[in-house]
């Protein structure tokens, strides 16, 4: 096999993984995880330009192409995030030094195993990525082994397990539905074929896996009622891979689902994907935005925020059409980007107060201004409030809704508006008021927080043509 | 496809979902280990016979995984394991033994109406199979939500692979990069497991999951 930028995005990962497995010294590994996915991140630029032709395991087209860009965007911000929370933990002895090297190589296995899930062709390689990036979230989820964090692991396993094992069955009844028409073997399972012939397709059976894929590749989402994982396994796991989970796995497990949810509508007889995702988006939207209301956990908080917007970008999509889906690419966009701006000053807010509660970090704009101020401005984007990025997919979102259905378009108006309130309400309660708790001075990365939102806010005022024909490009190959 | 060849398949895949009703009743630890280790071996020959019937070689190495790895290592190491860590033996359940009973006929006869009725197009090998894996997948689950000890939801997990993989091996000529990637997750899935099972002994006395719910939600 020839190097070219496609196996650049698999490769380097996976060296960079066994590198830091064997490389003692936190110093030397965690500059190596950023060099390695600042050269990951690279390979998938080049691939905007570039890109291999697609064979029976490997494709690489403009949708996914979108994903992996965003995806090792986050994961290289992350990595620099990481290098100073990391550091942090090893000196306060939350961590020690093996685990610390544990840690390095498995967020190089996680981006592989993402980077693997994207640009596969053939769905049962699609799920090996997606159970491996499971496992290795896994392990990272209870590397603290405090009580809670083991819990919150136990919790991810057996429903991520579940999960994943609905999704293996429901690529069996793809390829059974396959089989007749393609015939035995390789072909039957890679996309490309079977998006082509998937007009011939049995409906019943496809209609059948795709119920099972929704509830299994749904479950990684995070879609209300299959959720209960993600809020314990953001707030126990590190900080960055908090970030991560978010930001990226919750979009990988989302574009397994588009990928077939794009197999469906190229059957006619077959049933409308739409209706089933729009549904499964609201009740997480308004459930999500509900429960915003008593958290006391900062990180718990926020991971209920990302259920709510996982809600609303399977909303947009499950609408379908090229401007509902223009905004749920611009939302899962924004998203990933405003998300993780705020787990990582999530994560140096709780280092310098020494915990998670909210009710103990009470003034925080007073104590530390510009973590304080961060804070504000992130929680303002995720919010929705203009002239920000999310504002502008939001808006996209509702007004599409209300072009085509508007009682649908007032519950998603009533859903972000609630969980608007509730964001602000505990906003107000952590970033003004009487100081409490530590006062301790923190060792931040302003520089990846800062760089997310400020595109962020440039998005919101201003989108470059490119980008905007870009994004219409890829919502009409969604259909 | 002869008439035998149909029968012993029906037979050996019919007998995995009796099996699965029988993990249902257990209610201690050891009995519901050997009733699985039955269950990995009606899959290995089921397989097996899959392999010989399909002509298909490579389904052997399944069959041989299920065989070795998961009737004979894995009950061993449990059993092993159980006694070293002196985890309780009796299951404790959620619900009572009848109510999960009926629940799992209930389950079963889901399964065969919607499979039965959605894969006609199909051969009827086939469709016998993969209605009798999704029978298999909804006990296991059924299994891991009515039952309270680790390990007991352990074994629900990996009847439910047990069914995964049946349904994979009566999919005819579904490619071997599925199936091997199958039993590879199911190595990887106890090694997890194993690693979890230790630390949570290291933390608490026992393997129960409910005293793990007590740590859940809000920090107070």
């Amino acid at each position: 096999m020839t190097f070219n930028a496609l196996t650049g995005v698999l490769l380097v990962p996976a060296v960079a993984a066994a590198l830091l497995a064997a490389l003692p010294g936190y110093r030397l590994t965690a500059r190596l995880n950023v060099a390695a996915t600042a050269l990951t991140l690279g390979c998938a630029l080049s691939l905007l330009v570039k890109r291999p032709p697609a064979n029976a395991y490997l494709l690489v087209d403009d949708l996914n192409a979108t994903f992996i860009v965003l995806t090792t965007f986050v994961g290289f911000s992350t990595s620099l995030f990481s290098l100073s929370y990391i550091g942090h933990e090893l000196e306060t002895g939350r961590l020690s030094p093996p685990f610390v090297r544990f840690y390095h190589a498995m967020y190089q296995v996680l981006m592989f195993a993402m980077n693997l899930a994207l640009v596969a062709n053939n769905i049962g390689l699609m799920w090996v990525a997606i159970e491996l990036a499971t496992l290795t979230t896994v392990l990272m989820v209870g590397i603290y082994r405090t009580h809670e964090a083991l819990e919150a692991a136990w919790k991810y396993f057996i429903l991520g397990s579940v999960g994943i094992a609905l999704a293996l069955f429901g690529t069996i009844l793809i390829y059974m539905a396959a089989r007749p028409v393609v015939g035995e073997g390789l072909d039957a399972m890679v996309w490309t074929v079977l998006l082509k012939r998937a007009i011939e397709f049995d409906p019943a059976l496809l209609d059948l896996a795709f119920v099972f894929l929704l509830l299994g590749y749904g479950t990684k989402v995070g879609l209300a009622p299959l959720h209960a994982w993600l809020p314990d396994a953001h707030a126990e796991g590190p900080t960055p891979i908090s970030a991560v989970l978010s930001g990226l796995l919750l979009n990988v497990a989302l574009y397994a689902l588009l990928r077939f949810k794009m197999l469906l509508a190229a059957n006619a007889e077959a049933l409308a994907p739409g209706p089933l995702m729009v549904t499964l988006g609201l009740v997480s939207l308004v459930f999500a935005a509900f429960m915003l209301y008593r958290r006391r956990d900062i990180k718990r908080m926020f991971a209920y925020s990302s259920i709510e917007h996982m809600g609303i970008i399977t909303f947009a999509f499950g609408m379908g059409g090229p401007l509902a889906n223009f905004a749920g690419l611009l939302h899962m966009t924004m998203h990933s980007l405003t998300k993780s701006a705020i787990f990582f000053a999530v994560g140096h807010v709780a280092q310098a107060k020494g915990t998670q509660r909210i009710a103990d970090m009470a003034g925080l704009t007073e104590t530390h201004p510009t973590l304080g101020w961060t804070l504000v401005l992130g929680v303002v984007a995720i919010a929705g409030l203009p002239p920000l990025g999310i504002f502008m997919s939001e808006f996209l979102v509702v007004s599409s809704t209300f072009a085509r259905a508007p009682a649908l378009a007032i519950i998603l108006v009533f859903g972000l508006l609630v969980g608007l309130a509730g964001l602000f309400l505990r906003l107000n309660s952590i970033a003004f008021g009487e100081p409490r708790g530590a006062n301790a001075k923190p060792q931040a990365s302003y520089v990846p927080m800062f760089a997310h939102l400020a595109i962020v806010f440039a998005a919101g005022i201003y989108m470059p043509p490119t980008l905007v024909a870009w994004f219409q490009n890829v919502a009409g190959l969604l259909g | 496809m002869s008439r035998l060849d149909f029968d012993v398949a029906h037979l050996l895949a019919g007998s995995l979902v009796l099996i699965s009703i029988l993990e249902l009743y257990q209610d201690r630890l050891y009995a519901l280990l050997n009733v699985y280790a039955l269950h990995a071996l009606t899959l290995a020959a089921s397989v097996a016979w899959q392999a010989f019937v399909q002509d298909a070689p490579h389904l052997y190495v399944t069959a041989g995984i299920a065989l070795v790895f998961k009737a004979i290592v894995i009950p061993v190491a449990l059993h092993r394991m159980i006694v070293q860590l002196g985890i309780h033996r009796e299951i404790e359940k959620v619900v009572s033994i009848g109510f999960t009973m009926l629940a799992g006929m209930a389950l079963v006869a889901l399964a065969m109406v919607v499979m039965l009725r959605v894969t006609h197009s199909a051969d009827p090998l086939a469709q016998e199979d993969l209605a009798f894996a999704l029978s298999v997948v909804l006990l296991g689950l059924l299994m891991m939500v009515t039952r309270r000890n680790a390990v007991s939801q352990v074994v629900g997990f990996m009847s439910l692979e047990n069914g995964l993989v049946l349904a994979a091996t009566g999919a005819k000529g579904m490619p071997l990069v599925v199936e091997i990637s199958v039993a590879f997750s199911i190595l990887i899935a106890f090694i997890v497991i194993g690693i979890f099972l230790f630390r949570i002994r290291e933390r608490f006395d026992t393997v129960d999951v409910q005293a793990l719910d007590r740590f859940r939600g809000e920090r107070r």
